[in-house]
């Protein structure tokens, strides 16, 4: 598969590894300072001039955590499980019901289908921010407010998931292929679920991780009061506004948050490898 | 007679029913009915409301009051903050929106070339910031204005200036390095996006060009490779359209609000200011409203240069 193509000139592949490695370092340098910062000890954060990698590694700002967080009402492990629980639910129907809108508007054939696509794309354009203030008496009205519902439902019409998952259909499943099924007797569901999704594999991986991304980070502003409800952003914005003394620390916490969407990257990303690798076999 | 009708009504029956029948596009309206339902109460009412609220004059405690196109005009005539911020949201949206899509085309297509562990690996590295959700508060370590920032220590020790630069006070630099950190977080969805388009543009159709007389990259690119992606450079220039005009958060954390001599004081700085601090929520709206013309407006244009380019 990597075969060397003869349509590369070694000059070429020279100038594009130099471009890689310089945008390697760029996205890459932030975050490994981030990792490096928090395992510093605190003479080495106040140093002068500053140093970027650390010199005596310690886990010291790791075990103050539990003590700055010592304040809460209920313990930590319900933070994460509260995220954890959310993030998996929501990416879990986000995808379902995204690849089959997709489906749909790519495969449908009934009227009004371009219109329902356009005001989707275009609603992608309204900026959520504005949609924050209506959308809070939507929920106070299906009196959700201080609920995991609020934290799950509002993520679910994603309508970035279905233009991706749309775009992915159009160009890579041809209508062929479903006329093919069709002739076979499989019903829209059976081509739905054994045709297209496990062609558009790759897209749902990604959506996967978009999805994930997105519902971790997740702030729910002004819906959640309840202190066994709230997820792990809401407390660690506590911590990471500290100040300088306490940048190891917010640095810890930072570095803890990346881990599980590093892990979901990982998963979808290696499943995306192999789902390209079995198409190459059948091709 | 009787009999007659049954026997059709049921030889009618055996028969499947017409394509684009409402019978057999049934599964079909089933399958789209959670998201439309979802969409519906989670996104078209609030952008209605939103239109609704930019015609009144409404503070979340009293009720709305209707005042007409009266913010409109405000914001027009009246605004010298929105005019200003206008023209920070489109320096960013000519600059950073094209140069985040070319990039991340740059970087996939460059990437897409390696094994598959090699390209995983590269994927993660150019993915990472957009997975680290609100981590670009780290930059602020790298331009901090005294000669702890690491920037300056370098160009101090450089020689290259002999006192440190406020970077993030300056208005001349602002703008420039939020734009430089905006990509450095915006840029991975459409990267990603791009990958998975490329990983499925059939290796055949490569064999079979290289045989038709394709004898660089370049052509390669040309002729083989962004036709059969162009569904998914579509959506990578919506995104970037959709990000670079949304631009706040990052200059917000890193030059405040208002920023020094409003260097990057955006649309949507300007609107949560207006919503979360002076509780205008019927100007706000209006901003909003504006806002969404302007990027429909930029995402007609974008798809009729992008369907010329195909041509």
């Amino acid at each position: 598969m990597a075969v060397r193509r003869f349509t590369r000139s070694r000059w070429g592949d020279f100038i594009n590894v130099a471009f890689l490695v310089a945008a390697g370092l760029f996205t890459m340098l932030p975050l490994i300072y981030a990792v490096c910062t928090s395992f510093k000890p605190l003479d080495e954060l106040l140093i002068f001039p500053p140093r970027f990698f650390v010199r005596r590694p310690t886990i010291g700002n790791y075990m103050i955590l539990p003590d700055l967080m010592s304040s809460l009402k209920v313990p930590l492990s319900r933070y994460i499980f509260n995220s954890l629980f959310i993030s998996m639910v929501s990416t879990f129907f986000y995808i379902i019901i995204a690849t089959m809108a997709a489906f749909v508007l790519s495969k449908g054939k009934f009227k009004g289908r371009n219109v329902l696509f356009w005001i989707v794309q275009f609603a992608l354009m309204f900026n959520a921010y504005t949609l924050a203030i209506p959308r809070y008496l939507i929920f106070a009205k299906m009196n959700i407010i201080d609920t995991y519902w609020v934290e799950i439902l509002p993520h679910l019409a994603s309508t970035l998931g279905v233009f991706l998952a749309k775009q992915y259909i159009d160009g890579y499943i041809p209508n062929a292929l479903l006329e093919a099924a069709k002739i076979d007797g499989a019903s829209h569901y059976r081509v739905f679920w054994n045709i297209v999704m496990p062609v558009i594999k790759p897209a749902w991986l990604t959506l996967m991780l978009f999805a994930f991304r997105d519902i971790w980070a997740a702030v729910p502003n002004g819906t959640i009061f309840s202190e066994q409800l709230k997820t792990l952003p809401q407390i660690v914005t506590q911590i990471t506004a500290g100040g300088t003394a306490r940048a190891g620390s917010s640095m810890a916490v930072t570095v803890i948050m990346m881990i599980p969407p590093i892990l979901v990257f990982l998963i979808s990303q290696s499943n995306v490898v192999e789902a390209m690798a079995s198409a190459g076999i059948k091709e | 007679m009787l009999g007659k009708n049954k026997t059709s009504v049921l030889q009618r029956d055996r028969k499947p029913a017409p394509e684009g029948s409402f019978i057999e596009q049934f599964p079909m309206f089933v399958m789209a009915a959670p998201f439309v339902i979802f969409f519906f109460i989670f996104t078209i009412v609030p952008i209605f409301s939103s239109i609704f609220f930019s015609l009144t004059s409404y503070d979340m405690i009293s009720a709305p009051n209707f005042v007409g196109l009266e913010n409109y005009r405000r914001l027009i005539a009246n605004d010298p903050d929105f005019m200003v911020t206008v023209k920070n949201t489109f320096v960013f949206a000519v600059v950073a929106g094209p140069l985040g899509f070319l990039l991340a085309f740059m970087l996939a297509w460059l990437v897409n070339e390696f094994t598959p562990t090699i390209r995983a690996f590269l994927s993660f590295m150019f993915y990472a910031p957009s997975l680290v959700g609100n981590a670009y508060f780290i930059w602020q370590v790298a331009f901090s204005g005294d000669s702890y920032g690491y920037i300056n220590s370098l160009l101090l020790s450089l020689g290259i200036i002999t006192e440190p630069i406020v970077w993030l006070k300056n208005a001349t630099f602002l703008m420039p390095i939020i734009i430089i950190v905006q990509l450095w977080q915006s840029m991975g969805v459409s990267f990603l996006a791009n990958i998975s388009g490329l990983q499925n543009v059939s290796r055949d159709m490569y064999e079979a060009g290289a045989i038709d007389g394709i004898r660089n990259r370049w052509q390669e690119l040309r002729y083989i490779t962004l036709p059969s992606m162009s569904t998914m450079l579509l959506f990578s220039a919506v995104m970037q359209i959709q990000s670079s005009f949304s631009v706040s958060a990052i200059a917000v954390t890193l030059a405040g609000y208002p920023s020094k001599s409003n260097a990057v004081d955006t649309i949507v700085s300007l609107m949560q200011d207006m919503a979360t601090v002076r509780y205008e929520l019927g100007y706000a709206s209006a901003i909003a409203v504006v806002l969404f013309i302007m990027m429909v407006t930029t995402r007609l244009l974008v798809g009729k240069i992008l369907s010329t380019v195909e041509k």
